[in-house]
C-alpha cells in the first residue's frame, strides 16, 4: 500500500517530527482503550469489506474509481492499519493516516445510504483525527482556528470589543436603511438569541446586516450576546480536540441561559447545529440541547408561515437548491428548506441526487479549514458536485450553510461553472418588501 | 472413516454447537457490557422503532440507496442469505440428524430444491470471489480474514453438493462437508461471520441516530 499524495502542511510536518514510536504507540492504544467501546470493535469486526460505500463518497466518485478514495478503503488505510499494527506504527504513516482523516474526508455520512450494515465511517474518521490531535499531528490552519477557540472562545482571533463594535457597526450602516433598525445586546429575557460563527463578524458582516433587517422588519424579539460564546462555531469539533468542543458548547448554552431567552436561532450554518444537536452536546453529558435550537432554515420558515416576511416579489431566474449534510441528512430539514425555497423563487431546479442523498460540498467536516495547502484536494475531490451542479442548467445556487458556501464557491471557479451561490438570508433580504426611507 | 463420520457428528459436533453457542452468548453479553461502560452516549439513543424502520427497509433489495446502486450484489446478497439460513435448517439429511439425536423434526425442503439452492449458494460465492479478485475498490480492502470468511460457507456447501452428487468418495465429502460445517459454527462468534449476531444491532442503532437524532433516513 503507498500513499502518493502527500502534501506538505507546516502543522503535520512539526507534529510528526516530534514524534516516537513509543509516544505513537501508548496515545493511539490511550484512544482506543479509553475512549472507544463496542461501537469501532463492532464496525471494525462487522465490515464485510464488500466495497458498496464506494460509489457514496465524491473523492471516489471524482477519482475514476480510485479505491483508496473509498470510504472503506480510507479506513482500511488509518484505523484498519492501526488494528492490523497494534499500535505500531511509524511516525510516516501518523502524517498519512492525518492527511486522509482530516482533508480526504469530509464526515458527511453519505455512505451510511450505503452500507448494508450501518457502519459510521464518520465516527471512524472522527477517532482517527482524534488520535491525531493526541498526537499534536493537526494540519496547520485547523489547528490555528482550534487555538483561537481556546483563547478566545471564537474561532476567528475576534476580541470582545470588535465583536461589539462589529454588531454596532452593521447596526449603524442597517439604520441608513431603516432608521429604527436595532441588534439589541445582551437583552434579558428576549424571544430569540442569535448566534453566528466567527466568520460571519470576521468576514460576511451583511450577513449580520440582513439578519437584523429581517429580524426587525418581522418585528421579532432578538438579542445579540456581547460576551464570549456568542460564537456558535466549533472546528474543535472536527480537529478532534473533544475536550474544547465541550468547553465552547457550555458556554454557548450558558450564555443564552444567562440571558433567559426562550431560544437560540442559528445563522445559517452547517457544522454548528451538528455541534449542538450530534456531538457537543453528547460530549458536555446532554442527550439534546438543553435550550431549544433552531437553525435559520427553520427559523424563516417559521417566520413566512406567520405571515411576518412580506415579499416584494419572488426570485424569477431558476435557482437550485443544495442540502447541506449537517442540516438535511444531519438534522431533516429538507422539507423546511424546500418550502422556504419555493416560497422565495419561481423556479426551483432540483439536483440529482437530492435531499439525504445530496453529494457533498467537499468543504465540511473541517476540510475547507485546513487552508490552501490542501485546496485542491477539495477541487480535484469534487468534480461529481460540480458536474452535478453543471447538469442542472441553472446559473444560481441556494446553499443555507457557511462551509457549502465556501466550497462551492471555490468549486464554481475552479471548473468554471460560471454560477452565483446565496444563502437564504441573501435572497429574503434582497426581495422582501422594505419600508421607504425619507 | 466411520469412526472419523461418528466422530465429526459426534464428540466434534457437540463441541462446534457448544463453541457456537456458548462463544456467541459470551460476545453478545460482553459486547453489551462493553457498549454500556464505554458507548453510553451511543447506547442511550438506541431506539426500537427507529432500530426497527431502518432493519425493514434494508431486508428490502430495492429500498436502499446501496442496494440500488449495486443490483448485482444486492441479488446475489439476499440470494446467497436466503440459502444459507434455509438450506441447512430445512435439509432432510439435516432434520433426520435432529430426530436421530433428539427425537425432534420438524417440516423439511424437497432434495431436488435444497440441491437447486446449494448450487445456486455456490456460484453466489464464486461472484463474491471473483468481485473480490476483479473489482479494484473490493480487492484494495480484501485481507485474509475475508476470502476465510467467504471460502468457510462456500466450502461446507460444496462439499454437501458434492456428496449429495457423490461426486468423488462420497464418505471423505461427507465428512468434509460436517467438518466445514462445524469450523462455520465455531467461528461465526470469532470471525467476519459475527455480522450474523450483530449485524441487526449495528444496523438498528444506525436507523436509531437518523430517525431520533438525525430526523431523516438512513437508506
Amino acid at each position: 500500500m503507498t500513499f502518493d499524495r502527500k502534501i506538505e502542511d507546516a502543522g503535520l510536518t512539526r507534529g510528526v517530527s516530534r514524534l516516537t514510536p513509543q509516544r505513537i504507540e501508548d496515545t493511539l492504544r490511550q484512544v482506543l482503550e479509553g475512549e472507544t467501546g463496542a461501537k469501532l470493535k463492532l464496525y471494525a469486526e462487522t465490515c464485510m469489506r464488500c466495497g458498496m460505500c464506494s460509489e457514496a463518497c465524491h473523492y471516489y466518485m471524482s477519482h475514476d474509481g480510485d479505491p483508496s478514495y473509498s470510504p472503506a478503503g480510507k479506513v482500511h488505510q488509518t484505523m484498519g492499519e492501526i488494528l492490523r499494527k497494534d499500535c505500531k506504527v511509524t511516525p510516516e504513516f501518523v502524517y498519512q493516516m492525518a492527511q486522509i482523516a482530516y482533508t480526504e474526508c469530509n464526515l458527511c455520512r453519505r455512505c451510511v445510504h450505503y452500507c448494508p450494515l450501518g457502519i459510521d465511517t464518520g465516527y471512524i474518521m472522527s477517532t482517527v483525527r482524534r488520535m491525531c490531535h493526541k498526537l499534536g499531528v493537526t494540519p496547520q490552519y485547523i489547528q490555528d482556528t482550534a487555538h483561537s477557540h481556546a483563547a478566545t472562545m471564537n474561532q476567528m482571533w475576534l476580541k470582545d470589543d470588535e465583536w461589539m463594535d462589529t454588531l454596532q457597526w452593521q447596526e449603524d450602516e442597517a439604520r441608513d436603511e431603516m432608521p429604527n433598525l436595532r441588534i439589541p445586546l445582551d437583552k434579558e429575557g428576549a424571544e430569540i438569541y442569535y448566534s453566528v460563527i466567527a466568520p460571519e463578524p470576521k468576514f460576511r458582516t451583511q450577513l449580520i446586516y440582513q439578519a437584523a433587517f429581517i429580524m426587525n422588519e418581522a418585528g421579532v424579539d432578538f438579542t445579540m450576546p456581547t460576551s464570549p460564546g456568542w460564537d456558535n462555531s466549533d472546528m474543535c469539533m472536527f480537529s478532534g480536540d473533544f475536550e474544547m468542543m465541550g468547553r465552547l458548547k457550555k458556554i454557548h448554552f450558558e450564555s443564552a441561559l444567562d440571558l433567559k431567552v426562550k431560544k437560540i436561532v442559528m445563522g445559517e450554518c452547517g457544522h454548528a447545529f451538528r455541534s449542538i444537536y450530534d456531538q457537543g452536546n453528547r460530549w458536555d453529558g446532554w442527550d439534546m440541547y438543553p435550550i431549544e435550537v433552531v437553525h435559520s432554515v427553520e427559523f424563516f420558515w417559521e417566520l413566512f408561515e406567520a405571515g411576518k416576511i412580506k415579499l416584494r416579489e419572488k426570485f424569477h431566474e431558476p435557482i437550485t437548491i443544495h442540502d447541506p449534510c449537517n442540516i438535511i441528512r444531519g438534522r431533516g430539514l429538507m422539507e423546511q428548506s424546500r418550502k422556504l425555497a419555493h416560497a422565495l423563487c419561481d423556479n426551483v431546479v432540483e439536483m440529482h441526487p437530492n435531499l439525504e442523498h445530496n453529494y457533498c460540498c467537499a468543504a465540511g467536516g473541517g476540510v475547507i479549514n485546513c487552508g490552501p495547502p490542501f485546496k485542491n484536494v477539495r477541487m480535484k475531490g469534487n468534480r461529481i458536485k460540480a458536474e452535478q451542479l453543471k447538469a442542472t442548467g441553472v446559473k444560481t445556487i441556494l446553499a443555507p450553510c457557511h462551509n457549502c458556501h465556501g466550497g462551492l464557491e471555490d468549486l464554481v471557479h475552479y471548473y468554471e461553472l460560471g454560477m452565483d451561490i446565496k444563502f437564504f438570508g441573501d435572497l429574503i433580504y434582497d426581495l422582501m418588501e422594505k419600508p421607504e426611507v425619507e | 472413516m466411520n469412526s472419523i463420520y461418528a466422530f465429526v457428528v459426534g464428540p466434534l459436533a457437540w463441541i462446534a454447537w457448544g463453541v457456537f453457542i456458548f462463544g456467541s452468548l459470551y460476545k453478545v453479553v460482553s459486547m453489551y457490557q462493553l457498549a454500556k461502560a464505554k458507548d453510553g452516549s451511543s447506547l442511550h439513543y438506541m431506539s426500537f422503532k427507529y432500530g426497527m424502520r431502518s432493519i425493514l427497509h434494508w431486508l428490502n433489495p430495492v429500498g436502499t440507496l446501496g442496494w440500488q446502486s449495486n443490483p448485482y450484489t444486492a441479488l446475489v446478497t439476499f440470494v446467497f442469505h436466503l440459502c444459507l439460513v434455509i438450506v441447512p435448517l430445512f435439509l432432510m439429511g439435516h432434520v433426520v440428524l435432529w430426530d436421530q439425536f433428539f427425537g425432534i423434526t420438524w417440516p423439511t425442503l424437497p432434495d431436488t430444491i435444497a440441491d437447486i439452492m446449494s448450487i445456486v449458494f455456490v456460484a453466489c460465492c464464486v461472484y463474491f470471489g471473483l468481485r473480490r479478485f476483479l473489482q479494484r475498490d473490493v480487492r484494495f480492502l480484501t485481507t485474509g480474514k475475508d476470502w476465510i470468511a467467504l471460502a468457510i460457507p462456500a466450502l461446507t456447501f460444496l462439499f454437501g453438493v458434492l456428496a449429495y452428487h457423490q461426486i468423488g468418495n462420497d464418505k471423505v465429502m461427507l465428512v468434509l462437508h460436517i467438518l466445514c460445517g462445524e469450523i462455520m459454527l465455531i467461528s461465526i462468534p470469532f470471525s467476519r461471520l459475527s455480522h450474523m449476531l450483530f449485524g441487526f444491532f449495528t444496523r438498528a442503532y444506525m436507523g436509531s441516530e437518523f430517525g431520533g437524532v438525525r430526523h431523516s433516513k438512513d437508506w
